[in-house]
């Protein structure tokens, strides 16, 4: 119990301490000022521009923004398609694997290319390496790169004032690229290597075990695509376990490692947003919401975990709840994780979700409905949080009677439609999704448990989807025609039904005019503010799932207090 | 338009070869220079012979070995080209049977009286179907059988596993935990000796 707690406290003050300064050189970054590894940075960036033919300096309104986003997406998802479908004439295929099947490739180029890296395939017994690699890493860094885009663009919204001009694209994404996730994967995964993490393009090895059966060990370039997968908040393990296997996650310490990695990158941003907005204490803010929404989270699963289940629980001593996790993480390595990754919009795991208690997986399921804004994913955190930011400042301004501001600029009728769009879009997908799956044949045919279990292994995936995490109640057989294509509709919908409104709110606020604070401005830095923002947090997410909620994991928990098993 | 597109498509490809190729194999040059053992799966190897290895579980059904925690990963249990959990939920009618049935065996394999409690680690199935490690309390229940299997003194048994706890890294972090495949090694070599 000590050690758990120690153990939460070290995660928090390790990430406070390594993302503040990683906030003000990310402000840095997308201001264009000196750093001081421009003299390497520089010419690479000045070379990749020169190849492409692109003006990183050229300033693009909102419009030309999301065109060029959405042209270079769309043009990354054909290439993870085409990739998979010629992996066997590629080379980097020492199992000699298939072709992926066209709906799984589909379904998995959607999923990669939105970052949220759902998997309907084991990658050891799919994927070759040079799909590992040129189609699934490069999404990896390129979809974390497109978040982080995306949140520079709207920060620029608030900040700027009279121009229709929110940065440029193509600048914005390969900063991100060269300055903050490539040399940071390159440390994270030699820590990685140190620790065992295997990083290699060798075939399988099978060897005589001890007791004289055969076991096949299957190989690959895990650390680099590891550290990526953790540090974009992508989550799209290497093999089918993801971060419970071995190779991917192999010590205690690479499980703090990667949590605090998976939390990096999305805590940094906040800080940066107050570098970047020239008043640090809206960041602190704004973090201090979502650690508090993330406190009771973690508190809360793993609570749970240490309660155990009472029905398979007999004649076990503590901790009771084994099942789905592996050893070395213990209880508190595991709650940590599964807290972490679905905060976070990773999707990484080093537990199986399904087998969580009914309440502990109820959590990490809430957390992805509240649309993944409790630290949030690379970029989506902070542009997921402003929508729930607007409609704070919107309520107060309701109940004072007065327009409400933020930072100076006026919310209006056009940003509010925009962030409520933002907001409903997800969740209308995970209710519409769930409801068709629920009374579809196809829907049904997929489901591991029955019972409420069931409802909860259904909702979670399209709340997975919705949310890009990426994370599943793996029970469900989602490697079906019905499944690929209803998840891969959902993750392209919660990516650019949320983004294209919020690069909408970014032009838009970019036009306004700054109006200095006031004696009747509602200040959106003390801890009125960050409760009142956390409350609306909550009970946009508890009016909408709620009931749904209560059919799935709440009646399971109730059930299971009376021994009932189906 | 049709510029963009183009200009999109050439960034595409470069950053595709940057990350996706140069950056890969960078590491996995640094990795194989470097950490040569750990990049290639840490392998241990008995009579110069790989038999496994350290990061991943093995299968041990005989009684003269320390058995690993059930495992769902391929059919027979601990594929490692087929790593999974057994996603069963906290009120699965399969699960409650799975688990009841391994307590008995347990109980049964080890002698164990009605009364005593089981480590949960012992009959439930890990989360990457490989996990390599049980817990102390499941190493130490299976001393008895073993040291009758082998003919060796109870003491001897229980003194290898105390020298195969490995503690909490850094103090705090994860679980107490034994490798299962370690210790078995270290058994045969006792046995031998």
């Amino acid at each position: 119990m000590i050690t758990d707690v120690l153990l939460f406290i070290v995660f928090f003050v390790l990430l406070l301490l390594m993302a503040w300064p990683l906030g003000r050189y990310m402000a840095k970054v997308y201001s264009g000022e000196r750093t001081m590894f421009d003299t390497i940075f520089l010419p690479m960036e000045k070379t990749l521009y020169r190849l492409a033919g692109i003006d990183g300096a050229q300033e693009m309104n909102w419009r030309q923004y999301a065109g060029g986003l959405l042209i270079f997406n769309i043009l990354g998802m054909a290439a993870v398609v085409a990739i998979q479908e010629l992996q066997a004439i590629l080379p980097w295929n020492p199992e000699g694997l298939a072709a992926v099947p066209f709906d799984l490739a589909f379904n998995t180029a959607a999923s990669f290319m939105t970052n949220t890296n759902w998997q309907a395939y084991s990658g050891e017994t799919t994927m070759s390496y040079f799909t590992q690699m040129a189609a699934l890493t490069v999404q990896n860094f390129l979809s974390a790169a497109t978040g982080m885009a995306v949140a520079v663009a709207l920060v620029r919204g608030l900040t700027r004032k009279n121009t229709k001009h929110i940065g440029n694209f193509w600048s914005d994404m390969v900063r991100s690229i060269i300055w903050i996730l490539l040399p940071l994967s390159i440390v994270v995964s030699m820590l990685f290597m140190q620790q065992g993490v295997i990083q290699n393009l060798s075939p399988y090895v099978t060897v005589d075990t001890l007791e004289g059966g055969q076991q096949t060990i299957a190989m690959g370039p895990v650390a680099s695509q590891e550290a990526i997968k953790e540090l974009g908040t992508n989550g799209g393990g290497f093999f089918n376990t993801n971060s419970a296997h071995p190779f991917e996650n192999p010590t205690p310490l690479t499980n703090l490692v990667q949590v605090l990695s998976i939390f990096l990158i999305p805590t940094g941003m906040v800080f940066m947003f107050g570098n970047m907005v020239k008043d640090r204490r809206q960041g602190y803010a704004i973090l201090a919401a979502m650690l508090l929404l993330f406190s009771v989270s973690l508190g809360g699963l793993y609570a749970s975990e240490i309660y155990g289940n009472p029905i398979t629980g007999h004649g076990l001593s503590e901790p009771t709840n084994m099942e789905g996790k592996d050893m070395r993480f213990g209880t508190n390595g595991s709650a940590l994780f599964a807290a972490v990754t679905t905060a976070a919009s990773c999707g990484a795991v080093n537990t199986m979700h399904d087998s969580l208690t009914p309440l502990g997986g109820m959590v990490p399921m809430l957390q992805m409905m509240l649309g993944e804004v409790v630290i949030g994913g690379v970029g989506a955190g902070l542009y997921g949080m402003m929508m729930f930011i607007m409609l704070t400042v919107f309520v107060v301004g309701l109940m004072v009677g007065r327009t409400p501001e933020y930072l100076g600029k006026k919310i209006e009728a056009n940003e509010m439609k925009m962030a409520i769009i933002a907001i409903l879009i997800p969740a209308v997908t995970v209710l519409f999704g769930s409801a068709i799956s629920v009374i579809t044949e196809a829907g049904l045919a997929g489901l591991n448990n029955t019972g409420p279990h069931g409802l909860s292994e259904i909702l979670y995936a399209f709340a997975s989807a919705a949310g890009n995490n990426g994370s599943a109640f793996a029970g469900l057989s989602a490697n079906t025609l019905y499944y690929n294509l209803m998840i891969a509709v959902g993750v392209l919908i919660g990516r650019f039904g949320v983004i294209i409104p919020v690069l909408a709110i970014a032009g838009s606020l970019a036009e306004k005019r700054v109006s200095p604070p006031g004696p009747g401005t509602f200040p959106t830095t003390g801890s009125l503010f960050v409760l009142l923002l956390a409350g609306i947090v909550v009970m946009v997410g508890a009016l909408t799932f709620l009931p749904a909620l209560s059919l799935g994991p709440i009646i399971e928990h109730l059930l299971m207090l009376q021994g009932m098993t189906f | 338009m049709w510029k963009q597109i183009t200009s999109a498509l050439r960034l595409l490809i470069l950053l595709t070869v940057v990350t996706g190729i140069a950056y890969p194999l960078a590491m996995t040059g640094v990795a194989q220079a470097i950490f040569p053992e750990q990049a290639n799966g840490s392998l241990v190897y008995v009579n110069d012979k790989p038999t496994g290895s350290i990061l991943l579980g093995q299968n041990f059904t005989t009684a003269k070995y320390f058995h690993s925690r059930p495992s769902s990963a391929g059919t027979d249990g601990y594929d490692a080209a087929g790593s999974s959990g057994s996603n069963l939920g906290p009120t699965s009618k399969k699960l409650v049977d799975t688990v009841k049935d391994n307590i008995e065996k347990v109980r049964s394999e080890n002698q164990l009286e009605e009364s005593v409690s089981i480590p949960s680690d012992l009959v439930m199935a890990s989360a990457s179907g490989l996990d390599p490690d049980i817990s102390p309390e499941a190493a130490y229940l299976q001393v008895n059988r073993i040291a009758n299997e082998r003919g060796i003194s109870e003491n001897e048994v229980r003194r290898l596993v105390t020298s195969h706890v490995q503690v909490r890294q850094l103090g705090f972090l994860g679980a107490e935990r034994v490798n299962v495949l370690a210790l078995n090694m270290a058994l045969d070599r006792l046995a031998s000796k």
